[in-house]
C-alpha cells in the first residue's frame, strides 16, 4: 500500500468550537479498507453509547474508499451516524460528485462533531476549511434554492460536491434527507435531521487533486479491463435506458409491487408510473455520478401551465427511481404520472426521504380509512391517488402544525404506537419498508439487515431467483448473511452496488494490486465478516434486540410470488440468524480480534 | 494535419467525467489534477453540462499573450507548450475565453491539451471526437 495516498487522512470538523484538524489513521484503513469499514469504527470512537441522535454528542462520518476516483463506478460516499429515526445505527450512501470530491480534496473520511450555535455551512477547499454564516439560508422553503445560492457563492465549479438539507432537516423530521449535488441523496435514516440538529445547513467539498499508484502500467491495464466489463454488462444498458424505474412493471407482473400500503401487491395502474411511460413521455435528461459511465439518474420534465397567464409554463425537472416510485406511486395508489411527479418534487423540495415519506402517507391513508384518525388529525382528507391532498400532507409533515403530524414526522412506527395501526405500519427496526414484497427473503433482509435496507442483502433478488422453488430457512439465512458481508467490502471500496456484478472478489483483488494493496479473496471475506459483526455489535450495544424485531402483520395478509408468507418460517430464520451472530460475536470477542 | 478534440453535441453529455479522469490517467494517476478537459454543470445538472477543452484556434490568443514563448502556435491550429520556458504568469489562462487552459496548482503552470485524443476513447456517449482542425481564416478588408 502506498504511503503517499491521502486516503489515510481523516478530517475532523468540530462545529461547537469551529475548529478543524487532520489525523493520520493509516492503521484503520489498513484494517478496514475505507467506506463502511472505516466509518463504523469512527462512529464507535466518536459517539458515546446511548447518545441522543439529535444532540451534539452525535457525529456524522463521511467515508470514501481506495477505489474512489481511481476506478469507474466507484462513485459512492458512505455516511454513518446515529439515526434519529431508529435510535440506532444510521448508514446511508450517496453518489453525485461527493466521493470524488472528498477523495480528491485529500481525505479518506470527514468527521463532523458537536453542534453550532448559529446556522452555518462548512466549506472544505482542499486543505482549508471555512465556517460560513448560514443564518440567511435557514428557513428557505426549497432545498433547490439553497443549492442555487451555494453554487454561486462557492468556488470549485466542476470539482465540488454540495450537500445540503431542506426545511425537513431544519424541522428535525426524523426521515429528512441530505440532498447531494441535486437529485442524489443520503436518503435513509434521517441524516438530514442530524445536520439540522447541528445547525449545519450544508457541506461543500472541493477536490482537485490526484492519487498516485504503485504500478503505473498495471493501473491502466486494470482500469481498461474494468471499463470494458462495465460497458459490456447488460445491467449498464438497463440502468442507462430506463433506469431503476425499469423494475416497476416486472415487479408488478410478479405480484411483488407493494400497493396502497401493501393491501395489494399488484397495482392496476402500474403502467402510468412505469419506467417505460416516464421515458416515453417525460424523460428530459440522463445524468451520471462522477466517474460512472452508466448515467442511471433519470430526470423527468414536468410542464405545468400557469393559471393566470396563457401559454406560459413552469418547467420542473424531477428525478425518479424505482424506490421513490414505489413509495410515492403504487403505495399511495397514485395512477397519475404527473401527480406522482409532483409529489416527488415536493419531497425533493423539502428534503425528505421519499421512501419513508410515501410509506408514512400510506399508513396515514389507511389509518384514516379505518377511522383511527380523522380530519381533525390529518387536516386533509387522505384518499388513495389524490395527489393534491398528499402535497398538503407533505407540507404538514415538515411544518408539524398539530400533534398528529409531529408524530408522523417521527416515522410510522412511532405514529402507529400513538394512534394505533401497528399491524399495518410498514417499518422494520423503525425504518420504513422498501418496495419489494417478493417473498420471505426480502422481508427477512429488511428485518435483519444492519440498516434495514433492501440494499443490505438483496433478499428481493434471492426471492425472485427462487420463485416456484421450495425455500429453506437455512439457505435463505446463509444467502442473506453471505451477501451482506460481501457488500460490506464493496461499500468499503466504495463502489456503487449496481457494479457488483463487475467487481467480483477476484476482480477486486486484481484492482487492489496497482494501488499497492495486497489483499487475498480470503482477506476480503474476513474483513467483510468483521465489518458486519462490528455493525451488529454497535447495534446491540445501542439496544437493538433480535427478540424485539417485529414483522408487520400486513406482510402475512397479502400474497407474494411465494404465496402467503409463513410466520413460522420467519421466526425460525430469525432464530437461526440470531444464534449464528451471537456465536460468531462471542468467538471473535473472546479472541479479541476486532 | 493537426488534430483537435471537438465537442460534437454537448447535449449528449451526462456529466460522468470519464474524459476528465482519462486525461489525468495519461500520467498513470487517478484524479483530475492534470486534466486539460473539464466538465461542469451549467447551473444545476438539470440544465445540462459544459465540456471545456482546447479548440485549437488558428490564431490562438493564449500564445499571443505568452511573454516567454512557452506557448507557441502549432502549425495547422492549436498550440505547443514548452514548460521549461514558462514562468507561470497566467496570461494564457486569462486570454482564453473558454477557460480551456486549466491550471496545475502543483507546478504553477497551465495544463495544455496535446490533442492526443485519449479522453475520446472513454466517452461512452459520443460527446467528443478527435478530428482534423479546419483552419479559420479571418478575412482582411
Amino acid at each position: 500500500m502506498l504511503a503517499s495516498d491521502p486516503i489515510y487522512r481523516v478530517l475532523y470538523i468540530d462545529l461547537s468550537s469551529k475548529k478543524y484538524w487532520v489525523e493520520d489513521r493509516k492503521e484503520l484503513f489498513e484494517k478496514y479498507i475505507g467506506g463502511t469499514g472505516v466509518a463504523i469504527n469512527l462512529l464507535r470512537e466518536e459517539v458515546p453509547r446511548g447518545a441522543d441522535p439529535l444532540g451534539p454528542e452525535n457525529a456524522i462520518v463521511l467515508a470514501v474508499g481506495p477505489f474512489n476516483a481511481m476506478y469507474p463506478m466507484a462513485s459512492k460516499t458512505v455516511a454513518m451516524f446515529k439515526s434519529p429515526l431508529t435510535g440506532n445505527l444510521g448508514e446511508s450512501h450517496a453518489g453525485g460528485r461527493s466521493a470524488v470530491a472528498i477523495r480528491l480534496a485529500g481525505y479518506g473520511a470527514i468527521v463532523i462533531k458537536g453542534a453550532s450555535d448559529i446556522p452555518v455551512w462548512v466549506s472544505v477547499h482542499g486543505s482549508k476549511v471555512h465556517f460560513r454564516d448560514a443564518r440567511a439560508l435557514w428557513g428557505v422553503r426549497s432545498a433547490h434554492t439553497v443549492g442555487r445560492v451555494l453554487r454561486e457563492v462557492e468556488g470549485g465549479h466542476g470539482y465540488r460536491t454540495i450537500m445540503r438539507i431542506g426545511r425537513a432537516g431544519e424541522k428535525l423530521v426524523r426521515y429528512a434527507c441530505v440532498v447531494v449535488d441535486t437529485f442524489r441523496h443520503f436518503g435513509r435514516l434521517g441524516l438530514g435531521a442530524v445536520f439540522g440538529s447541528k445547525k449545519l445547513k450544508a457541506l461543500v467539498v472541493v477536490g482537485r487533486g490526484s492519487i498516485p499508484v504503485a504500478d503505473k502500467v498495471g493501473y491502466r491495464r486494470v482500469y481498461d479491463d474494468l471499463y470494458k466489463r462495465i460497458m459490456g454488462t447488460p445491467a449498464t444498458k438497463k440502468y442507462h435506458e430506463l433506469g431503476t424505474a425499469e423494475n416497476v412493471l416486472p415487479l408488478n407482473e410478479l405480484g411483488a409491487l407493494p400497493t396502497m400500503n401493501l393491501k395489494a401487491a399488484r397495482f392496476e395502474r402500474a403502467e402510468e408510473i412505469s419506467g417505460e411511460r416516464l421515458a416515453e413521455r417525460y424523460l428530459g435528461r440522463r445524468v451520471s455520478c462522477a466517474h460512472c459511465p452508466v448515467a442511471c439518474i433519470h430526470l423527468a420534465v414536468l410542464r405545468e401551465p400557469y393559471k393566470n397567464e396563457p401559454y406560459f409554463y413552469k418547467t420542473t425537472f424531477v428525478s425518479y427511481d424505482y424506490e421513490p416510485i414505489y413509495a410515492c406511486g403504487s403505495m399511495l395508489g397514485m395512477g397519475s404520472t404527473e401527480g406522482m411527479l409532483k409529489v416527488l418534487d415536493e419531497v425533493e423540495t423539502y428534503g425528505l426521504d421519499a421512501m419513508s415519506t410515501g410509506v408514512a402517507l400510506a399508513w396515514m391513508t389507511e389509518a384514516y380509512e379505518r377511522g383511527l384518525v380523522t380530519e381533525k388529525e390529518t387536516i386533509v382528507r387522505p384518499v388513495w391517488g389524490d395527489y393534491a391532498s398528499y402535497l398538503k400532507a407533505i407540507e404538514y409533515v415538515v411544518e408539524q402544525p398539530n400533534d398528529f403530524y409531529a408524530a408522523l414526522a417521527k416515522g410510522v412506527e412511532y405514529a402507529s404506537k400513538v394512534y394505533g395501526g401497528t399491524e399495518f405500519a410498514l417499518a422494520y427496526g423503525g425504518n420504513e419498508m422498501p418496495g419489494y414484497h417478493t417473498g420471505p427473503a426480502a422481508h427477512l433482509g429488511f428485518a435483519l439487515g444492519t440498516r434495514h435496507s433492501h440494499l443490505d442483502s438483496a433478499g428481493y433478488s434471492y426471492d425472485q431467483k427462487m420463485v416456484g422453488k421450495r425455500l429453506s430457512v437455512e439457505d435463505a439465512v446463509a444467502y442473506l448473511m453471505e451477501e451482506e458481508r460481501w457488500r460490506q467490502v464493496l461499500t468499503s471500496l466504495v463502489i456503487c452496488l449496481f457494479a457488483r456484478g463487475v467487481y467480483t472478489p477476484q476482480v477486486v483483488v486484481e484492482a487492489f494490486k496497482p494501488l499497492g494493496w495486497e489483499l487475498s479473496e480470503n482477506d476480503l471475506k474476513e474483513i467483510g465478516k468483521k465489518i458486519h459483526l462490528l455493525k451488529l455489535r454497535y447495534k446491540l450495544d445501542e439496544g437493538f434486540s433480535f427478540d424485539q424485531l417485529r414483522f408487520p402483520k400486513r406482510i402475512f395478509e397479502t400474497p407474494s410470488p411465494h404465496g402467503m408468507l409463513d410466520p413460522l418460517f420467519m421466526e425460525q430464520a430469525l432464530k437461526l440468524y440470531k444464534s449464528r451472530v451471537e456465536e460468531e460475536l462471542k468467538s471473535l470477542e473472546a479472541a479479541q480480534r476486532w | 494535419m493537426a488534430r483537435r478534440v471537438s465537442v460534437v453535441d454537448v447535449d449528449l453529455c451526462v456529466g460522468c467525467m470519464m474524459c476528465v479522469f482519462a486525461c489525468t490517467r495519461r500520467f498513470s494517476e487517478g484524479g483530475v489534477s492534470k486534466s486539460a478537459i473539464k466538465v461542469a454543470s451549467i447551473g444545476g445538472v438539470e440544465r445540462g453540462f459544459t465540456v471545456i477543452v482546447c479548440r485549437a484556434c488558428s490564431d490562438p490568443p493564449c500564445a499571443a499573450s505568452c511573454p516567454t514563448d512557452a506557448l507557441k502556435p502549432r502549425k495547422g491550429g492549436g498550440i505547443i507548450f514548452d514548460p521549461a520556458k514558462c514562468v507561470g504568469c497566467g496570461n494564457c489562462a486569462k486570454a482564453c475565453p473558454y477557460g480551456a487552459l486549466m491550471w496545475d496548482e502543483h507546478s504553477g503552470k497551465p495544463i495544455v491539451c496535446t490533442y492526443c485524443g485519449y479522453c475520446v476513447s472513454y466517452c461512452p456517449y459520443g460527446v467528443i471526437k478527435l478530428e482534423e482542425v479546419k483552419e479559420v481564416v479571418v478575412h482582411a478588408r
